[in-house]
């Protein structure tokens, strides 16, 4: 496959991992945090881990899009579904993440809720196109990727005035999370981890550009290099890491730049601030409540958020106790310390949204990798 | 004034008719719709029987008497009609590859319908046409049948159950739990245009490039695998949760482990490609006309190229080889140099988001 298999060449791989070998320095350790789902799963879908050297240690981000919603969120979605009878649309993953009473949006469906899986906002509209009597509303979730798709949604159902349209808007922002990460570690709060530098988004810089992390670098001193999703771009950028760290170098590189510029998508930005604003804080699964670190619908476009439309508020649900996914979503802990790993919690019943997608660190963890510290 | 044909029944709107509940109701529309549509394409002597059962020969294979391999399978297919195929060819290939991966010679087919209120005729025509074509290409004849009616909304369109009876020698053993450390694993060919082409109707998703359901019975292949005498420890068809629950099921029953190689696994570059666009993996995909044989390693190499000379196992490969590993894992040694396990899905394999 053209374009995909040029990046999953094992023998780059042995380079890279050669050159990876050579370039870190025995007596030290080096901890990198991928912030996104999409290396977590590149990371371990490949068995990358297998070509690093032992001091250097991938920590997993929380840029996993469901496994930062909060039950709170996913309870107001089924609520909507179940008692307002609403069609509730959302992407694949969302259908299994665990909330409130042993539902999950698929369970919800079970019982006689009206949730349909989509492919994108233009199916979502065609929905609600086809169900005129209807509410449709569309769970949007997910980090600025999918946030531009979302707003042209909403542009477009405003100008077919659509008026059985909505969005539950749970769009949040890449940066603000990493910066929280960043400033509980500075405090040295018990649970964090020290992190050496961060693999940065691939497809959320597409569209937001390397620009938003350069505080990262500036105000934190802490290396990012902006990686593909593929695994020789993980490789690279992880030599790239290394090589910053060593030379005592904190900037923002970009491997990914056959796709990323330091502007990004303008046009796409544009939309995005067309329509959403910031939300003064939002509680995300693991954060905790992280502040200016999601969108909200505009009042111009109100007709057509969901949470004013049917005048929804949400409520704070507290994780189980014995789920570590806050932990995990830190980097504090790995999925295989949490007590209820592959016991309690599989990916048949997730206890925690980490075991949910194949992007969450526990379910990558369980369905690729758990042989590891096993032989 | 015309005149009264006497015992004249006005026929079956096949062109523009329905399905509607006098046609499950066990009254004359029933008898109409089986002697004008089932009994017409699927009509054989043991069909015509009709008695509430055939009467089928003791089974014989090899000029002895044979034990009997009997296996059922659901077909709830949506859509029914897919690029390579339908609900009906994929009801008989289904059954006749559950019957033939047990080294079994498939003899008999019996079928149930399950019709939902309003299915245009029209539809159902081409279903049983598909069926039928499929039976008399496998030469495994249905023998038995039942229809049944359901109100509109509490089915989806048509549902067929076929049951498959087949021969097996006497000295024939082959089973889940016979692979052993050092077999090798092997594949029919290329994995997921099933599950791929079934995909891109489902969820409207068009690709340029076609992509064709691998429906087949796969007996005939069988038959000449088993005729090499390679010493194959187990087949089975890697359908519903593809290649990977397949060979998880083997690991788990004969409690070993497996090492693949993703290299050496066929996956048709269109097929990758659409996986790569949708987040899905081939593994996890379904087919309905490949097979996974184990078998001991020494005959592998024989077994590959008796594989190889028919049509249906032309892109057939040795992809791993079964591990001694108590906690059963079957992994991949990625085509990057690295290691993960090939896992079970949880449930259906959803599509990711980033």
């Amino acid at each position: 496959m053209k374009y995909i298999d040029e990046f999953r060449d094992g023998g780059v791989a042995k380079t890279l991992a050669g050159r990876i070998a050579s370039a870190v320095e025995p007596g030290r350790s080096y901890r990198f945090m991928e912030f996104c789902g999409g290396h977590t799963h590149a990371i371990s879908r490949y068995g990358l881990s297998d070509l690093l050297p032992r001091n250097v240690r991938m920590v997993h981000g929380p840029g996993c899009p469901v496994c930062v919603l909060p039950i709170g969120r996913i309870d107001m979605a089924i609520d909507l579904a179940l008692k307002q009878g609403v069609i509730l649309c959302t992407y694949g993953d969302t259908l299994r993440v665990p909330a409130s009473g042993g539902l999950s949006l698929m369970k919800a469906k079970a019982r006689g809720a009206d949730i349909r899986m989509v492919y994108s906002t233009l199916d979502a509209l065609q929905v609600a196109r086809g169900n005129p009597q209807r509410e449709v509303v569309f769970l949007a979730i997910g980090f600025e990727t999918t946030t531009p798709p979302t707003a042209l949604a909403i542009q477009q159902a405003q100008r077919e005035q659509l008026g059985n349209f909505s969005v539950l808007c749970c769009h949040v922002l890449t940066p603000a999370a990493i910066r929280h990460i960043l400033q509980s570690a500075g405090l040295g709060q018990a649970d964090t981890v020290p992190i050496d530098g961060f693999i940065g988004p691939a497809h959320v810089s597409t569209v937001i550009g390397s620009r938003p992390y350069e505080f990262v670098a500036g105000e934190y001193r802490k290396p990012v290099v902006i990686a593909g999703f593929e695994p020789l771009d993980v490789m690279q950028a992880i030599l790239m890491l290394v090589r910053q760290v060593n030379e005592g170098r904190t900037e923002v590189e970009n491997e990914f730049s056959r796709a990323v510029s330091r502007e990004g998508n303008l046009k796409a930005q544009d939309r995005v601030a067309e329509v959403f604003e910031l939300r003064r804080e939002f509680e995300w699964r693991g954060l905790s409540v992280v502040p200016d670190s999601a969108l909200k619908i505009r009042g111009k476009y109100a007709a057509f958020d969901a949470e004013r439309r049917f005048s929804i508020d949400y409520r704070s649900v507290p994780d189980n106790e014995a789920c570590e996914c806050g932990a995990i979503l830190r980097g504090v802990k790995r999925p295989q310390e949490c007590r209820i790993f592959g016991t309690v919690c599989t990916p048949e019943n997730p206890v925690g949204s980490c075991m949910v997608s194949s992007e969450g660190a526990c379910a990558a963890h369980y369905s690729y990798g758990r042989y590891r510290g096993l032989h | 004034m015309g005149e009264i044909k006497r015992g004249y029944v006005r026929p079956l709107d096949l062109r523009h008719g329905r399905v509607d509940l006098t046609h499950g109701s066990g009254g004359r529309a029933m008898l109409q719709l089986i002697s004008e549509l089932f009994a017409r394409h699927l009509g054989n002597a043991y069909l015509g029987q009709g008695n509430d059962g055939a009467v089928l020969p003791a089974p014989v294979i090899s000029g002895r008497p044979g034990r009997i391999v009997m296996s059922t399978d659901c077909h709830v297919v949506s859509p029914l009609f897919f690029p390579g195929g339908d609900i009906g060819c994929l009801s008989v290939h289904g059954t006749v590859n559950d019957v033939a991966v047990m080294g079994a010679t498939p003899l008999y087919l019996a079928a149930g319908f399950t019709l939902e209120e309003g299915f245009p005729l029209a539809d159902l025509v081409r279903i049983v046409e598909s069926m039928a074509h499929a039976a008399r290409e496998a030469g495994v004849p249905v023998v038995a049948g039942d229809t049944k009616v359901v109100e509109r909304g509490k089915g989806d369109g048509v549902f067929i159950t076929t049951t498959g009876v087949g021969v097996l020698p006497d000295d024939m053993a082959l089973g889940g739990s016979r692979a052993r450390p050092g077999d090798a694993v092997l594949v029919s060919g290329s994995i997921g245009d099933h599950g791929v082409a079934i995909m891109s109707k489902r969820e409207n998703l068009a690709f340029d490039a076609p992509i064709e359901s691998d429906t087949a019975a796969l007996h005939r292949l069988i038959a000449a695998m088993l005729e090499t005498r390679a010493d194959i420890r187990c087949m089975r068809d890697p359908t519903r949760g593809g290649l990977a629950a397949t060979l998880n099921e083997i690991a788990g029953q004969s409690g070993v482990g497996m090492m693949l190689q993703e290299k050496a696994i066929p996956v048709k570059p269109v097929v990758a490609a659409a996986c790569e666009l949708l987040g899905l993996d081939p593994l996890n995909v379904a087919n309905e006309g490949k097979l996974v044989a184990i078998c001991a390693a020494a005959d592998a190499a024989r077994l590959l190229a008796a594989m190889r000379v028919h049509p249906l196992g032309r892109d057939a490969a040795m992809i791993g080889e079964v591990t001694a590993d108590d906690h059963r894992f079957v992994q991949l040694t990625t085509a990057f140099g690295g290691r993960r396990i090939v896992d079970w899905l949880a449930g259906d394999q959803l599509p990711r988001i980033c």
